[in-house]
């Protein structure tokens, strides 16, 4: 039997789909970069850069790209993320364990304000 | 939860297959295991992404970098540098011709920037063998949308409002032609997509097959709600096998997800497509002999009318597009026929796309407004001249068209300015042409395609081509007459008007056209036997400059004929009788010493 009977059908794969290709077109409003030098690693980047593209999906945010970098030269505040919203100067957060991660998407890229116990430097270097 | 957080474009369109994209992919594949990327970083081969001279190419998302003439070892270090450490790999950028390479997003481009992507909207950014990616990209929609809330005369009326136009060369109005087809009698009718694509240089509808091959199934199946069709054909040429591959699977998924076939999407029309596949005959591009060749007859055109709107496939009426005016379809139906009508002129609206090719610095396919300049699309768009020399002309339309010398550069592209001019749009072929290039030369190039390709049913076209060509040939070797040149105006003129088809209707183009424009070119073969370009071999001789030749007798080494004679340290001397004008001698001098002179 064919998959696809009505609009409905249609546009529930299009919005499926939708997400796999906006990936590619993310990055619209801002990034987000995971410094993934061999420091950031061992301090559990891998987890945090999950974490955070996790939150992204949860929260249907696609307009913000994640990548990933070599080290900042911040390895004492590893894991290190920087924050780069359109129109806004950059933020360095530290200590970005998956659950402070899950915040900084809720807090600084849903509402707009800076997580300031976490904030490592703003604006640029 | 997708976890991809980069995806790699990689263009797997015939011209960056043919220069290595199987080799750079397998590179790549093998390093993201070695890293364990392979969770992260999808790799999605597309369609043709139209910067052929640059492959094989591929754009590293979401940064949009775009990469070029890669290897399997760019492949390993992008993955090394850029993936893992998120360095962009500046060595394999585009370079600007000024040198410096572009850092930036690959819509930044020059190249890409000027361009309107309508026809080849999704190609080079979705995987052509995934259905999903078409969907995402509002694929089907304007096939759902026909079905549930508009009726056949209204998907007429909508494009004929927005003045679509085939693609394929002539430029009839595609709206029409479906209403003819829709009005003829007849309990059968059928939709034919002509994928018969001849033009030497020319390769647009291959780009939109094999990277957006559903765009062409949903178009048809549009046409075929819209005139009452329930079968197809796609008549595509042998010469395209990835084409055809990828035709197959999209014609095997559109039939999975309920895009072909009984009822589609409930409602009470069905309709389904096959393939057939051509020899190759540049004539089958003609459309009664296309439909001849479907059949299963012999690729010969005959005597129109009555039209295929009236007796098209098996005596039924039948609607014939192109492939790139099938593309157009379906943003017309989602984005309305207002929509078109602001992109292009009033009288050519839309996008054109063109094939680039010849002594111009980006080769490829570019999609444009109409109404562009030429000087935009050859200089702005296609980087101007890849030889230092000046752009002299540039021939559209292929062997139905005709040369366009580099005075009317400001000339807008659409269907009358091009006309007026001699030329046609035709296919959208672009070979550009410097100073270094005679035009008899090229008008005989395109007769010799021409003749070959005459399928011999009518004299005008069989014989009169064959004695322009033989004209043409005493011409460039030296023997030619003045009284040749009207000779060659009259024979044209002639078979122009009363060949049976398309093909000999145009084969003379690419003579009356030169003719036209440079008259002073063929008057310097036959009254002063010089080709000022130094092309024709006949016309031309080879000399030595005695004050620059050192007597290394490289030259003479060199000569697969022996033509030059000459001791060490003594200058040489080039024998024209035995010389066969290889150039090999100017090629190997490192003094410049050797030269073509005319006559």
């Amino acid at each position: 039997m064919s998959k696809v009977k009505s609009i409905e059908d249609l546009m529930k794969i299009k919005e499926k789909a939708l997400k796999d290709l906006q990936l590619r077109d993310a990055g619209k409003r801002g990034k987000i970069t995971v410094a993934m030098g061999t420091c950031g690693i061992a301090a559990g980047a891998k987890e945090t850069l999950r974490a955070i593209v996790e939150a992204l999906a949860e929260n249907n945010i696609n307009d913000i790209s994640v990548v990933q970098s070599g080290c900042m030269g911040l390895c004492e505040v590893e894991p290190t993320i920087e924050v780069r919203l359109e129109g806004q100067e950059p933020v360095v957060y530290g200590h970005v364990t998956p659950e402070n991660a899950k915040r900084i998407v809720k807090l600084h890229i849903l509402g707009n304000q800076i997580v300031s116990d976490l904030l490592v430097r703003k604006g640029e270097m | 939860m997708p976890l991809t957080t980069s995806t790699i474009l990689i263009c797997a369109g015939g011209a960056c297959i043919s220069s290595g994209e199987t080799s750079v992919k397998e590179a790549l594949q093998r390093e993201i295991r070695k890293y364990g990327l392979e969770e992260v970083v999808r790799i999605v081969e597309t369609g043709c992404m139209g910067a052929c001279s640059l492959g094989p190419i591929m754009v590293v998302y979401p940064e949009g970098v775009f990469y070029q003439k890669l290897t399997p070892q760019a492949a390993e270090k992008i993955v090394q540098e850029h993936l893992l450490k998120g360095r962009i790999v500046q060595e394999y950028l585009y370079k600007m011709p000024t040198g410096e390479a572009v850092p930036e997003a690959m819509d930044k481009l020059p190249f890409f920037a000027k361009q309107v992507k309508i026809a080849t909207r999704n190609v080079g950014y979705i995987d052509p063998g995934n259905i999903e990616e078409y969907i995402a990209r509002d694929g089907y929609f304007a096939l759902t949308k026909v079905l549930n809330e508009m009726a056949p005369d209204q998907v007429i009326e909508e494009v004929k409002r927005s003045g679509l136009r085939g693609r394929g060369g002539a430029g009839f109005p595609t709206g029409l032609k479906w209403e003819l087809t829709r009005k003829a009698k007849g309990d059968r009718k059928y939709v034919v997509c002509n994928a018969d694509e001849g033009d030497p240089g020319a390769f647009m509808d291959r780009s939109v097959l094999e990277g957006d091959p559903h765009t062409v199934l949903e178009a048809m199946a549009i046409a075929g709600y819209a005139i009452g069709a329930q079968q197809g054909y796609i008549y595509v040429r042998a010469e395209y096998p990835l084409a055809i591959e990828r035709l197959q699977i999209a014609i095997a998924q559109a039939k999975e997800y309920g895009f072909l076939g009984p009822n589609i999407l409930g409602s009470d029309f069905s309709f389904d497509i096959e393939i057939r596949i051509g020899a190759g005959a540049f004539v089958c591009g003609e459309e009664t002999a296309l439909i001849a060749s479907i059949e299963g007859r012999r690729g010969q055109p005959r005597v129109k009318p009555p039209y295929p709107a009236q007796s098209g496939v098996w005596g039924c009426p039948t609607v014939i597009n192109n492939v790139e005016t099938l593309a157009c379809v379906p943003p017309i139906i989602i984005k309305g026929a207002d929509w078109f009508r602001s992109i292009g002129t009033p009288t050519s609206p839309g996008t054109k796309v063109f094939a680039l090719a010849g002594k111009i610095t980006n080769t490829g396919l570019v999609e444009v407004p109409m109404g562009i300049t030429l000087r935009e699309l050859l200089y702005e768009i296609g980087g101007g001249s890849s030889t230092g020399k000046k752009i002299k002309a540039v021939q559209t339309g292929g062997p139905s068209g005709g040369c366009i010398p580099s005075e009317y550069f400001d000339t807008p592209v659409d269907y009358e300015s091009l006309q007026k001019l001699g030329a046609i749009m035709g296919s959208g072929g672009m070979i550009v042409m410097d100073e270094d290039d005679c035009m008899v030369d090229v008008a005989k190039f395109f007769l010799e395609f021409t003749v070959d390709e005459s399928c011999g049913k009518c004299t005008p076209c069989r014989e009169g081509t064959r004695q322009m060509l033989k004209i043409l040939e005493n011409i460039t070797s030296g023997e030619g007459t003045e009284e040749d040149l009207d000779e060659l105006e009259r024979l044209g003129t002639i078979i122009k008007d009363t060949s049976l088809c398309g093909l000999g209707q145009t084969a003379p183009n690419p003579v009356l056209s030169t003719l036209r424009y440079y008259r002073h070119e063929y008057e310097a073969h036959v009254k002063e036997k010089k080709c000022p370009a130094l092309r024709c071999k006949a016309l031309v001789r080879y000399v030595i400059d005695p004050s620059k030749c050192v007597g290394c007798t490289a030259c003479a080494r060199v000569c697969p004929v022996n033509a030059i004679s000459g001791e060490l340290r003594k200058v040489h001397s080039i024998d024209n009788d035995v010389c066969i004008r290889c150039g090999s001698c100017i090629e190997v001098c490192r003094f410049g010493a050797i030269s073509k002179v005319s006559p």
